[in-house]
């Protein structure tokens, strides 16, 4: 999985009929003290999480493990809201 | 599967049901040489590993298995810990 | 699959219990040129392989798991060859 900050939302009105009512976030990878790098991704919100928060997503075959994504065409779901991160080094 | 340090924790309340009462720890990848190499990313963990550990973990579909006959959604698990490695 | 060479051994006392008794390689994925790319992959060791040697590697896990000889193993990569030569044309 990987930490990443919510920055955007992503609507689609024609798209695969197994996605109808799933919110769609654009998400930025962040390190463990919170630095985003130039990348993001899209991934399928399951826990409603909201701008600028950051959460865990789950990438892979492993994204249709998520509530609700079953038999879903997911490579990416967010499956959990960060509250902390403590990072010794 | 790939050697790792656990560099810390991380807590979250509001998560997928199938997560709950799991230990998510942040891992740095490390090479045989012991230098930290790629992103560090978030792990479950299936052996009772601790900040500061030497452990390998898992990537894919097969990081849920540890947790058989639950299904975590997860794509990354530590499924051992380090005692010691050598290298030629 | 990809061309390694195994670049050490790692003991792990505490681990998961399908990983019992497998035995773990350090392997390092090759370029053709034999020069070292990406980073040093865990293994588990189906054929018998030792440090040094040029090995084939699955990185999948229902063929890591078969490799293993266990169902639903929670590994992601196997040698599963020993390489005796490569040739390459062009």
């Amino acid at each position: 999985m990987i930490l990443a900050r919510v920055v955007g939302t992503v609507v689609a009105t024609r798209k695969d009929e197994r996605l109808v009512s799933t919110k769609l976030l654009v998400a930025r990878p962040v390190d463990p003290s919170g630095k985003a790098d130039g990348n993001y991704l899209v991934a399928v919100d399951t826990v409603d999480a909201g701008f600028g928060e950051t959460v865990l997503i789950v990438s892979g075959s492993s994204a249709r493990m998520a509530s609700g994504m079953k038999d879903c065409p997911v490579d990416a779901a967010i499956v959990g809201i960060v509250d902390t991160v403590e990072v010794k080094d | 599967m790939q050697l790792a340090r656990v560099l810390g924790e991380v807590v979250s309340t509001m998560k997928d049901e199938h997560l709950t009462g799991l230990k998510l720890l942040v891992v740095q990848p490390i090479a045989a040489s012991g230098e930290s190499t790629g992103r560090a990313l978030v792990a479950l963990d299936s052996v009772g590993a601790g900040v500061g550990e030497h452990v390998f973990f898992v990537r894919g579909r097969e990081a849920a298995f540890p947790f058989y006959p639950a299904e975590p959604p997860t794509d990354a698990t530590i499924v051992g810990i380090v005692d010691h490695w050598t290298t030629e | 699959m990809q061309i390694a060479r195994v670049v050490g051994t790692v003991v792990a006392t505490q681990k998961n219990r399908k990983l019992e008794g497998a035995k773990l390689l350090l392997v390092q994925p090759l370029a053709l040129d034999d020069q070292p790319r990406g980073t040093t992959l865990l293994a588990i060791d189906g054929v018998g392989a030792g440090v040094g040697e040029k090995v084939l590697v699955v990185i999948e896990g229902k063929a890591a798991g078969q490799a293993l000889g266990r169902k639903a193993a929670a590994v992601d990569a196997a040698i599963i060859g020993i390489v005796d030569q490569v040739e390459v044309q062009g």
